[in-house]
């Protein structure tokens, strides 16, 4: 057997890295379902314990899913820098956790992304505790832009969710406008269509573009569709800022997605061509989440974490404007309660940072996921302490499309509060310019007047 | 949802917005609920509570089998009890896979050609003891060729597909309970499936869903059932290339047309 650590007496092997890194992971259903998880918690630390003595350049050797099988190892491999990889060569990964810890600093942190790979980022992730999680994180700096500036330290950004049950033009603005009076959307005013057609979108996204335009916000649009949906939005000359796509670790998974990598090479060009960034140009804005792969039958056997990070290697190779992994979304069968939402969503959040991404976390569960309120405050607060680049804004923490509970206005503005954080800096000078650097008025300032956006 | 005080007044319909709370009318959504600090104003907060508290507990309600059945008697109907392979909620919100099964000792008859049924609790047996019966009261004397109805709990959608296969159906409609939201805890959602083997897709299968009186009402979803199984048997197939052109009735409520469903199927 390559991979064995005995544990008083007891000797555990592990056939290969897969398994390796499987057993290893801290608890989750998702792994259970898929029949690659640690049968025991010893034969867990064991594993954590072989994981911690492989030499991290093993996981350049031994791809988890071979690269004639899959274009996200190929990505991987052809993509990595053997130079920026070379202080880091001769570590073990329990070396590599030491090194994170003591020796990292924001710039030495940057250099070495290149010579990362998302394997690498997932397996130190799991011999690490919260606080490692947080502590690394939270040394990581990424910053981008589009209309404003994303990522600055000190800074936390807001994406605006007005999602409307059916897509109702007016119910999207006046949560809209809910949000930007509690100062949210400087990440993006971004709506999840409850139809994903070629109209809605059209319909939505000059909605959204209007409202920025007549309030003047220094920010970004997004309506949630399909790749190809706005593909064909943007041929048709509707205003696209950003290019959204759902995605995933595996060539697999982004086939179930509908979407491949040349595709999004070409909606990257595409929104490009727009010209539409007066800050910056990343133009890309992907979502993510444990389980997907498992979800469409397409994890070749490889743990959901490990996946996960592989789908961070797709969305670094676009340069996006913000990257979110949709933590409680998928469900119990997945992550069964509030401390595997909190584990994966603060490993989510290290992996993205490591590996050089706008790192944001929709902290959120489901009704049949047993977590509630105070789990999503506990994950919140960590993740603003980890630095965390963004995160959602729903009226009320209650999504009345999608049916889910995510972030509040509120919770955004409670983190901003505790930490001293504050927003991009292009929108926090707006709010102030509306007067709405303090407090919410009870009375809607009339530069902000609900006519001006088609409400009334 | 905070609601204000009647002489506070919210501005009537037509009048432009001017408060914050005016935002509530064009909107489901929680808006303009207020702050307190950075934190929400405490009838707000409770009122959040109440309304996961009542999708929780439907979550973990139990289908009551005999008043299920006693309802559908009394809309004229007899229906038989079926077991998934899964024992219990906690191992079904962990195990999709047994949801989608049949139990051992399920013998079912064979009904070749006919469209069977199959009530399930899925994530809401409230809603499918409070509205599945008033469906198929103004459902199933219009169907032809309607083959039996079954009953199961710890059932997901898929489980029509087995059901349907050992039964030798033509197609199966599922009528099971959605994923409460904060919104609702009781919505009904319908799958229609073509051809039911296991191992079917969902995109092989249609769905009306959020069934219920402040939804869309048992009398119309049952309108909408019966065109969809019109077409589905005049084009033999279910799925995407069934595209739900129904001509819509005059106050056709929009509340279904939802890309994401929210069943866990």
């Amino acid at each position: 057997m390559p991979y064995h650590h005995t544990i008083a007496g007891t000797r555990y092997a592990f056939p290969d890295l897969k398994t390796l890194l499987a057993r290893a992971t801290p608890a989750r259903s998702g792994d259970q379902l898929a029949d690659i998880a640690a049968g025991s918690a010893s034969e867990r630390v064991a594993a954590q314990m072989a994981l911690a003595d492989l030499p991290l350049r093993t996981l350049l050797d031994e791809p988890v899913i071979p690269y004639e099988d899959d274009d996200v190892t190929r990505l991987i491999l052809d993509g990595h820098d053997t130079v920026a990889f070379a202080p880091i060569a001769s570590l073990t990964v329990g070396g590599f956790r030491d090194v994170l810890l003591a020796e990292g600093t924001p710039e030495t942190l940057a250099d070495l992304r290149p010579g990362l790979t998302p394997e690498m980022a997932a397996a130190v992730s799991k011999i690490m505790r919260l606080q490692d999680l947080v502590a690394v994180a939270a040394k990581c700096r990424v910053t981008t832009a589009f209309r404003n500036t994303i990522g600055l330290p000190g800074r936390l950004s807001v994406r605006l969710q007005p999602n409307h049950p059916v897509d109702d033009p007016r119910g999207v603005a006046a949560a809209t406008l809910d949000g930007l009076l509690m100062g949210a959307g400087d990440a993006v005013i971004g709506v999840n269509p409850a139809t994903d057609s070629v109209a809605t979108t059209t319909t939505l996204l000059h909605m959204l573009d209007t409202v920025r335009d007549r309030y003047g916000i220094p920010t970004q649009t997004c309506v949630l569709a399909h790749v190809t949906t706005t593909l064909r939005c943007i041929a048709a000359g509707a205003p696209v800022d950003l290019v959204f796509q759902s995605i995933g670790g595996t060539e697999a998974t982004n086939r179930a997605f509908g979407v491949t990598l040349p595709l999004l090479h070409e909606a990257r060009d595409a929104a490009l061509s727009l010209r539409r960034g007066t800050a910056g140009q990343n133009v890309m804005y992907f979502e993510t989440g444990q389980g997907s792969a498992l979800s469409a039958g397409a994890h070749h056997g490889v743990d959901q974490q490990t996946i996960e990070a592989r789908a961070y290697a797709v969305a670094r190779a676009f340069q996006p404007l913000l990257v979110n992994t949709v933590v409680g979304f998928i469900g119990p069968e997945y992550l069964y309660d509030g401390k595997q939402i909190i584990r994966a969503g603060l490993e989510d959040h290290f992996c993205g940072k490591l590996l050089g991404l706008p790192m944001g976390v929709d902290v959120c569960y489901t009704n049949h996921a047993e977590a509630d309120q105070d789990d999503m405050d506990a994950l919140l607060t960590l993740l603003g302490v980890a630095g965390v680049t963004y995160v959602m804004g729903v009226p009320g923490a209650d999504d009345v499309m999608l049916s889910y509970q995510s972030t509040s206005f509120h919770d955004a503005l409670y983190l901003r509060g505790v930490l001293g954080l504050r927003p991009a800096p292009e929108f926090e000078a707006w709010l102030d310019r509306m007067g709405l650097a303090a407090a919410t008025p009870e009375r809607i300032p009339m530069q902000l007047s609900p006519a001006l956006v088609g409400l009334a | 949802m905070t609601t204000p005080a009647p002489s506070e007044g919210v501005a009537l319909e037509g009048a432009a917005p001017a408060q914050w709370r005016d935002l509530r009318r064009f909107t489901p959504a929680r808006v303009a609920l207020g702050r307190v600090g950075n934190g929400l104003p405490t009838d707000a907060h409770l009122a959040f509570q109440a309304a996961h508290a009542a999708a929780r507990d439907a979550v973990h309600a139990a289908l009551d089998i005999p008043a299920l059945l006693a309802d559908l008697r009394n809309a004229g109907l007899a229906a038989s009890v079926v077991r998934s392979a899964c024992p219990d909620r906690p191992t079904y919100l962990l195990r999709p896979d047994l949801g989608r099964s049949l139990g051992d000792g399920s013998e079912l008859p064979a009904a070749p050609g006919c469209l069977a049924l199959l009530l399930c609790d899925g994530l809401s047996a409230t809603a499918v003891q409070r509205h599945a019966p008033a469906l198929l009261a103004h459902l199933a004397g219009r169907l032809e060729r309607l083959g039996p109805i079954m009953v199961a709990a710890q059932g997901r959608v898929a489980l029509g597909d087995a059901v349907g296969e050992s039964l030798g159906a033509e197609a199966v409609l599922v009528l099971i309970g959605e994923r409460p939201g904060l919104t609702a805890p009781d919505s009904l959602g319908a799958y229609l499936t073509w051809r039911p083997r296991r191992g079917r897709t969902d995109a092989e299968r249609n769905c009306v869903s959020n069934i219920r009186p402040d939804g869309l009402p048992p009398a119309q979803a049952a309108d909408k059932l019966l065109w969809l199984i019109g077409r589905m048997r005049a084009l033999r197939l279910t799925g995407v290339a069934l595209k739900d052109e129904q001509p819509p009735p005059a106050q056709e409520h929009l509340d279904q047309d939802r890309l994401i469903s929210v069943v866990s199927t």
